[in-house]
């Protein structure tokens, strides 16, 4: 039932109003409401249970094993919860003087510090919001720099066909067009391809390494070169950091510009959609155009830095400074993790992915790329059981549900066929792994048996497989009081 | 090892498994001269004693000062049953709805949450959020562009009252896409966007004109004159709007004759604390024919194989994981949590609630209009209503007296708006939100007093 349909006129949560206050006489007559706003006029209680009891109707990280390729659903440390809500870093005014908030500042300053160690590069700006600000960000300073050297002719941003929608969406919000990159038989970038789009237009090239197809790209100094030679530079999509953390730094892989996704590496919560924050690293040549703020240290005291000391920046991602409380919860984490820690999340991440997908082989699915290593993912392609079994990723993930498994990344890389994106992450055991590996060959022996039981899952969740084209041709996005 | 749960038999196992040595073989198709060495900058781990001891003591340092300061963030009573849900680890730790039978929880909360946006925007449809209200101006700003298929210019009207940071935030996101964002002024009497100011532009070729409500200064502007100025100049229109005033105040979808196009703003007084300035959401509504040019996940309600109601991402053919190149924008991770915490809010605020926070901040602001005005030298900047915000005149350095009451009284006065606005000389925006009692406005206007007059 909707919240709207537990209403009751007259009926509130009264512990929570302030005084009673009528007197409107200080505001002109005509630009105030007439009309009632349709908010739910419910108890306190009435509200606890009821978002008490949606929230049971999601899977999540803190109940469900959460394998969702690209996405790094990793634990959440609770710590970071917690600490990030002291009451003085809640209640801090983003506009409040920098001397009420050495101790945020100094979080985001070490902060800012582990994450160029951590990515090789020169300078960081913390400021974009998420995977996809970061993006915008990175090739905003991509064309300013180009820009700034009367380099205008370069119109154009590659991106491999395996790359996530973010990217060439963002390059094109920069005002580049968008040049697909195929990729070769064995998952990396099809260099002959590459030789042959670049050129004189070219601006740069998105790339992640180990790319959305699990594999680690081996030639990547060889692009590196190819596009530099080119003129262009080089932007590092960091969604995929969990692989690589503490062993391999996209700065010395030659990249320009990065972006990380500290809502997967840093294992800040998604909030069943954000936030995330999206903190962009530069090489020196790019350091004068990033987003500002960035903090700083001016005569011992930690400061926000703005555009009177980055003049060349693109500006401004939003109001203040980021999504300020993630930050903090990375910060925390990270501290936590130390030095010796974050290694260790590439070697866990990426012995958990193998482990994963090789007892998958072993029970019957088929690796996109099985002679490849997997990275901190990998890829099956079902494209043999949908051929001969008449069975989609779709159905194997929607019935994975049934079993308390959350399903993994369905049909992303669009170029692999019947494509599941298994991520599992540093923080499961083998035991779950074991026990989602005995559920995935049950699954598979169901579909031998009979593909229309997978078809109709799932069966044991609040709704069965929803009319999404239904839910477009007739809108109902919005609840309306019914009439009379 | 922090968070990661393998025992050494563990390991063992599952290497012998896979059929190699040691984990340093997983890593064997990386060449060896990329493997960087140990991270010298990043200190050694903590276990939760140790940084909890380190997060308390640089809390402690930030202190806990009387907030008079607004300018886009605004301190509300937030009910404790806000939080407590919202970090529930079902609604803190799922990803984004795209399972959507395993996602019904968030799925049916955000559609709640488009209805009661919608509606206290007085819009047909709303989307799941944004960023924040800065980068939600600029995608309305690239939303009306797409939408107004009769206007060539890409000029935008953008009156020079809307918060200075909007405004740089909008050009930073879309100077790219050679959209102008042209300059309209204020009358410097009631600091109101000057409607003489629009002739010049009647006729004009103009993709939209943006509307703040209450505007930068805290002053209600003349919403309905700037409504009917866009739809007779066949103008798309884009209103800014602090949700809260709306609980209030007429809102956008009720301006002129048919209301606006698009409205967008930040949505943090709706229980979202301060918290150095994020995360934060951007919302955004709009007329339902301009749905399909929406940036950002949308939710509908639909049936499933049985017939039974439920809820799923709808118009999915807008963004980028379908769309790419051709997306309506670039946004996939948005401020979903935050949406959370503000639909709880606005539950348990209800419409009597949430119009008496939005009332009685209002006579907060006039209580404390009237003890500052009430000191020597200092005068209100502009003859206006306001909602729960004021330019202040003062004859003292700014800047010197915010700093000097930060330190010395632990007040935060205001804000300094003669960095954006020269021509107003010593001025502070200031704000009392429900949150400040008689005192505290006394304990306020003393302060101030003593600093201007002794
Ligand atoms: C490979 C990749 N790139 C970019 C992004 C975009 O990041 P965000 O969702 O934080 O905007 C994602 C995740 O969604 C991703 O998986």
């Amino acid at each position: 039932m909707l919240i709207f349909e537990q209403s009751h006129r007259g009926r509130g949560a009264n512990a929570q109003f302030p005084a009673d206050n009528d007197d409107i006489s200080s505001l002109p007559a005509g630009a105030l409401r007439s009309s009632k706003p349709n908010l739910p006029e419910v108890s306190e209680m009435q509200v606890v249970r009821h978002f008490t009891r949606l929230s049971q109707k999601n899977f999540s990280i803190d109940t469900h094993f959460y394998p969702l390729g690209s996405c790094t659903m990793k634990y959440n440390p609770r710590a970071c919860n917690t600490l990030a809500s002291l009451p003085e870093f809640t209640g801090r005014h983003p506009l409040g003087p920098s001397l009420h908030g050495q101790g945020f500042l100094s979080c985001m300053y070490e902060l800012q510090g582990m994450l160029k160690d951590v990515t090789g590069m020169q300078a960081v700006s913390l400021s974009p919001a998420a995977g996809a600000q970061g993006e915008f960000a990175g090739v905003a300073m991509i064309k300013a720099y180009h820009d700034d050297r009367n380099d205008t002719a370069r119109s154009e941003i590659l991106v491999p066909d395996a790359a996530h929608g973010t990217n060439p969406a963002s390059a094109v919000m920069c005002g580049y067009k968008v040049k697909e990159i195929p990729t070769g038989k064995n998952g990396d970038v099809d260099i002959e391809a590459l030789k042959e789009a670049v050129g004189p237009q070219t601006a740069g090239i998105m790339l992640t390494n180990p790319s959305t197809l699990g594999v680690f790209d081996r030639k990547i100094k060889e692009i590196a070169g190819i596009v530099h030679d080119a003129g262009g530079l080089l932007y590092y999509d960091g969604a995929n950091l969990n692989a690589i953390l503490g062993k391999v730094r996209p700065g010395d892989m030659g990249f320009d510009v990065i972006h990380m996704n500290l809502h997967k590496t840093f294992s800040t919560p998604h909030g069943g959609g954000g936030p995330g924050a999206g903190p962009v690293g530069v090489s020196k040549r790019l350091k004068p155009y990033l987003p500002v703020p960035i903090v700083g240290k001016k005569e011992g005291q930690y400061v926000l830095l703005d555009e009177n000391d980055y003049p060349q920046s693109i500006g401004r991602m939003s109001a203040f400074a980021g999504n300020a409380g993630v930050l903090l919860r990375a910060y925390i984490y990270a501290r936590m993790l130390g030095r010796e820690g974050m290694p260790r999340v590439a070697e866990f991440a990426t012995l958990n992915a193998n482990y994963l997908l090789k007892r998958l082989m072993d029970v019957g699915y088929t690796a996109a790329y099985p002679e490849r290593r997997a990275t901190h993912e990998f890829i099956l392609t079902l494209k043999k059981q949908a051929k001969e079994l008449n069975v989609t990723a779709m159905d194997v993930a929607k019935r994975l549900l049934d079993y308390d498994f959350h399903a993994p990344t369905t049909y992303f890389p669009l170029l692999i066929p019947e494509c599941l994106l298994i991520e599992p992450t540093e923080t499961e055991a083998k035991e779950t792994l074991d026990d989602f590996v005995e559920t995935m060959a049950v699954i598979l022996k169901e579909a031998e048996a009979d593909s229309s039981l997978l078809k109709g899952a799932p069966y044991t969740l609040p709704v069965k497989r929803l009319d999404d084209v239904k839910a477009v041709k007739q809108l109902d996005v919005v609840w309306k009081r019914a009439e009379g | 090892m922090p968070f990661i749960p393998h025992s050494e038999h563990d390991i063992s196992r599952m290497l012998s498994t896979i059929g190699v040595d040691t984990i340093d073989d997983l890593f064997d198709e990386i060449p060896d001269n990329l493997r960087c060495g140990e991270l010298e900058q990043i200190p050694t781990g903590m276990n939760e004693m140790e940084v909890s001891r380190l997060l308390r003591d640089k809390a402690a340092q930030d202190g806990l000062p009387l907030c008079f300061l607004g300018a886009g963030a605004y301190e509300h009573h937030i009910p404790a049953a806000v939080w407590e849900i919202t970090t529930r680890g079902e609604f803190y730790s799922a990803y984004t709805p795209y399972q959507a039978e395993a996602s019904q929880g968030t799925l049916q909360l955000l559609y709640e949450y488009q209805s009661m946006m919608a509606s206290l925007m007085g819009m047909d449809v709303s989307n799941a959020s944004l960023y924040d209200g800065a980068s939600a101006l600029a995608e309305a700003v690239l939303m009306a562009v797409r939408a107004n298929r009769k206007s060539k210019s890409r000029k935008i009207l953008m009156p020079l009252s809307i918060n200075p940071v909007y405004r740089s935030v909008t050009q930073a996101i879309v100077q790219n896409q050679n959209i102008e964002l042209v300059d309209v002024p204020f009358d410097a009497a009631t600091g109101q966007t000057d409607l003489t100011a629009l002739e010049q532009y009647a006729g004009e070729d103009i993709a939209a004109i943006v509307i703040p409500q209450p505007n930068f200064f805290g002053v209600l502007e003349n919403v309905d004159a700037l409504t009917t100025w866009a739809i007779e100049n066949k103008t798309l229109s884009i209103a800014v709007v602090n949700p809260m005033a709306m609980a209030l105040l007429k809102p956008p979808g009720e301006w002129a004759d048919s209301g606006v196009d698009i409205v967008c703003g930040e949505g943090q007084p709706l229980g979202v604390p301060l918290a150095s300035g994020g995360p934060y959401f951007g919302f955004m509504c709009c007329k339902q024919q301009h749905v399909r040019q929406m940036p950002g996940r949308i939710i509908g309600r639909t049936t499933d194989l049985d017939g039974k109601e439920g809820f799923t991402l709808t118009l999915q053919a807008r963004e980028q994981h379908i769309r790419r190149s051709k997306a309506t924008s670039n946004i996939c991770t948005n401020q979903g949590l935050l949406v959370t915490a503000a639909t709880i809010y606005m539950s348990l605020l209800g419409p009597e609630g949430l119009k008496k926070v939005a009332l009685n901040s209002h006579k907060n602001t006039q209580l404390l209009i009237n003890r500052l005005t009430a000191i020597n030298s200092v005068e209100l900047a502009f003859a206006s209503a306001t909602f729960h915000e004021c330019v202040i005149t003062v004859e003292a350095d700014a800047k010197q007296l915010i700093e000097t009451l930060a330190e010395k009284s632990h007040i935060l006065a205001g804000f300094d708006v003669s960095v954006s606005y020269p021509e107003l000389g010593n001025a502070l925006l200031v704000c009392a939100t429900e949150t400040r009692t008689e005192k505290d406005i006394e304990q306020f206007a003393n302060v101030l007093n003593s600093y201007l007059n002794s």
